[in-house]
């Protein structure tokens, strides 16, 4: 497509299509479209199949031509998939499993009639089906990064342009000088989205004017979304590839790039083989390449395989991979901007980030500053895990409080458990307590409480999990993942992880407790880069709001929270045994004897463990049908 | 606890050394090709001995020290071979959060092998791996490309019993 004219025509021809999954102005020449998730999470709970069940049903009962099957990327809500949506009705199919295939496409595709029992139970309502927006996982979201995951087919370029794609790109480059696309970014108050908050803006300021006759610059994207429990990026990789596509072309035109990069985690294969397709149909279509809608502008843009190393989301780390090296870090000044990818000026963006230029770009910045805080413009993605009933992706404004997001959004916390803390940031994050519960999140007020932003997940953490164990298992990630290069951080997190490790196994003591404070503040204001700087995060932040857990370990020698095993002492209840002995042949270590004691009301007499000889695996536990042993 | 670990000779095809000399050939003026290199070696061989480090600098230039350090670096990259199954437990907050410890330990116990080594049959090798962002399936294995999701420690017993039949 050379002129906005042929990109014009595309978008016009497919917006009928596309907008039957929207309830805009349809026109589609099927019926129904059945939109199936091709995510990561789904894929890996068959979704396949469920394509595959479909065709096969179509072929047969003459559906092919009727009834349109879209993959797309992800809807949010993993916890029910795999999901499949019908349009125009919006019948949210969720836990699909191959063998209800049948009866939907005969009651449902062919009859009119949704099967409501396959159905979300939340859009059911007695003899109503609820529109998805009015459950209370979608209420509140706004999907604007996330627009396209879940509504497009993100193999098929056409679909990203029958929903405005590249329309900001060739708004950008026929009406807009370099400087009004820089201008835009920074009224819109755009944050960096990887965890960091640095206005974009001001990035792509800098990076096209502090060496502005370089004969090289260069647009990086961090896909190396390492934070475990962190899936955001993964989605609009997966979901809508095509706008990072947009937006680093964007971008290149504002600072005066022609090469750009996307350094993507080696373990999102499925985001790996979209970009790549992605990819090659941009260029197919001349949006990336030479002389991009025939204005002279060149940009294209390679892939670059992460290889494992959580590093390597750190900016100077990720550009001197990228570059062939061991992904160690820079020390800064100077900064990318200045000197970045093969010394030259650069712009690394997050994923998400880019995801939201172009919507920035054709709505405007006012659009996009009206939404969320005073400082804290737009939404933020997050990736709901741990203990919360409603895990998946969500999408809010900045503002929402961590309340709205646990309980309404989330669903709560299963099984009847309390909830107890919500991690933001992943390992170089904190935890947020209930007393923090109406806080509206924003990046200030997150970094605040000792907390931060990080990239989105956020991992909910009930009454069963101990805090000095979660500041443990951060650490060992650390300790890992630390590069090596400079001390604070090689030697600092492991004798933090030894300080830990001593004292969930009972043999801490309170001169450990501040040893430990006094060592994180030392490897976070000496390590060379942002791995070791927040590394002590997590356990800053358990000691300021859960500091009694830790006396707990230290001076009790006792696991609130019935964790740390060898903390916990296994004990048969007398009163509530029957000495049908299954727990005593279960244990391997045989430490588990009758006593001669029998209970009032019991036939037999009672067993009792041995803790000298107990190695606390906890399969007596699992075998009593009594519920009569308990770890304490 | 025996491993296949240190055990295994090389054994490198003709086809094998030419793919890689292609590859080779395609990406080594492009800046930074080592990445890309290397990745494609491990897709060839399955794993970076010395022997194809050796192969990729004699053919890029690049010295032996600077190949070793990136392949010694990066998790993804295997000094050693892995076994006919690979299986990955996630060990991310998540899955984590949710028992995937426990998983982890019971394989090991199992299997009777450590986290990074291979059985001495090289039927199984076992590793921890960072989030693979499935996480709303918490917790999570992968045994080469089926993934397992929604696990109790229970299950391990099944999952294994799949592969040795």
């Amino acid at each position: 497509m050379k002129t906005l004219e042929e990109l014009k025509a595309v978008r016009e021809s497919m917006e009928g299509e596309v907008a039957l999954r929207t309830h805009g102005n349809a026109s589609s020449k099927y019926e129904r479209h059945v939109l199936v998730c091709g995510g990561t999470g789904c894929t890996s709970s068959s979704s396949p199949k469920i394509i595959a069940k479909l065709n096969e049903e179509f072929a047969a009962k003459g559906l092919t031509d009727k009834v349109q099957i879209v993959k797309t990327g992800c809807f949010g809500l993993c916890e029910r998939g795999p999901i499949m949506i019908v349009y125009p009705e919006g019948s949210f199919y969720s836990r699909v499993d191959v063998d209800e295939i049948p009866r939907i496409v005969d009651e449902h595709l062919i009859g009119g009639n949704p099967v409501k029992e396959f159905l979300y139970e939340e859009t059911v309502d007695g003899d109503e089906i609820k529109s998805l927006d009015d459950t209370a996982f979608y209420k509140k979201q706004h999907r604007v990064a996330l627009r396209n995951c879940g509504v497009i087919n993100p193999e098929c370029i056409n679909e990203y342009i029958g929903r405005d794609g590249y329309k900001a790109l060739g708004k950008v480059l026929t009406e807009m000088k370099p400087e009004d696309v820089i201008q835009t970014i920074l009224d819109s108050g755009l944050r960096g989205r990887g965890g960091g908050g640095f206005p974009t803006g001001m990035k792509w300021k800098l990076a096209r004017n502090i060496v502005p006759d370089a004969d090289m610059k260069y647009v990086c994207c961090n896909a190396d979304e390492g934070d475990p429990g962190a899936f955001m990026d993964r989605s609009v990789l997966e979901g809508d590839p095509h706008v990072v596509l947009e937006a680093m072309t964007i971008a290149g035109y504002a600072i005066g790039a022609k090469q750009g990069y996307i350094y993507v985690r080696a373990e999102y294969p499925i985001a790996v083989e979209r970009l790549n397709i992605a990819i090659k149909q941009a260029r197919e279509a001349g949006m990336l390449g030479k002389d991009i809608f025939g204005t002279g502008f060149d940009f294209d843009i390679d892939l670059r395989l992460g290889a494992g190393a959580f590093v390597c989301g750190e900016e100077t780390a990720l550009m001197t991979s990228i570059e062939g090296n061991r992904g160690e870090p820079r020390p800064r000044p100077p900064f990318p901007a200045e000197k970045g990818l093969f010394q030259k000026p650069t712009i690394l963006n997050n994923v998400e980030t880019y995801a939201n230029i172009p919507q920035i770009i054709l709505n405007g910045a006012e659009w996009f500053s009206a939404m969320g805080t005073e400082k804290s413009k737009g939404t933020k993605v997050f990736a709901l895990g741990g203990k919360i009933k409603n895990t998946g992706l969500v999408e809010i404004p900045m503002g929402t409080t961590l309340r709205e997001v646990i309980e309404e959004i989330g669903g709560g916390i299963p099984n009847g458990k309390k909830f107890k803390a919500a991690q933001t940031g992943g390992p170089s994050g904190g935890c947020i307590p209930t007393e923090h519960f109406d806080i509206p999140i924003d990046y200030d007020n997150l970094i605040g409480i000792g907390s931060m932003m990080g990239s989105g997940g956020l991992i909910v953490m009930d009454e069963d999990n101990c805090m000095v164990d979660i500041a443990k298992f951060f650490l060992e990630f650390t300790v890992d993942e630390s590069c090596g290069k400079c001390t604070p951080c090689r030697i600092g997190t492991k004798r933090m992880h030894e300080i830990l490790d001593k004292i969930t196994k009972g043999k801490g003591t309170l001169e450990d407790i501040d040893k430990l404070e006094e060592l994180c503040y030392h490897v976070k204001s000496n390590s060379l880069c942002g791995l070791g700087q927040t590394a002590p995060n997590p356990v800053l932040s358990t000691l300021r709001y859960f500091r009694d857990e830790y006396i707990a370990h230290v001076v009790d020698k006792k696991c609130p929270a019935g964790v740390c095993k060898d903390l916990l002492s296994f004990e048969i209840d007398p009163d509530k045994c029957f000495g049908c002995s299954m727990c005593a042949k279960q244990c391997p270590a045989n430490a588990i004897s009758v006593t001669d004691y029998t209970a009032p009301g019991k036939k037999k007499p009672a067993y009792a463990i041995d803790k000298d000889k107990c190695v606390k695996c906890g399969a007596c536990i699992a075998t009593c049908k009594f519920k009569a042993i308990s770890k304490k | 606890m025996n491993s296949a670990k240190a055990t295994v000779p090389f054994k490198g095809t003709k086809e094998q050394e030419a793919q890689l000399l292609e590859i080779i050939a395609e990406k080594k003026d492009t800046q930074g090709a080592l990445m890309p290199i290397l990745q494609k070696a491990q897709e060839i061989y399955g794993y970076l001995p010395i022997e194809v480090q050796k192969i990729i600098s004699d053919n890029t230039g690049i010295p032996m020290e600077k190949i070793y350090g990136v392949v010694t670096f990066y998790a993804q990259f295997s000094l050693y071979p892995k076994g006919e199954y690979t299986i990955s437990v996630c060990l991310g907050t998540a899955c984590y959060v949710k028992g995937s410890g426990d998983i982890y330990d019971k394989l090991q116990e199992k299997l009777g092998i450590s986290g990074g080594e291979c059985t001495a049959d090289g039927k199984f090798s076992l590793e921890a791996c960072r989030c693979i962002g499935a996480c709303g399936l918490a917790p999570v294995l992968t045994v080469n490309e089926d993934v397992y999701g929604r696990l109790t420690v229970d299950d391990v017993d099944k999952i294994i019993e799949k592969y040795t039949a």
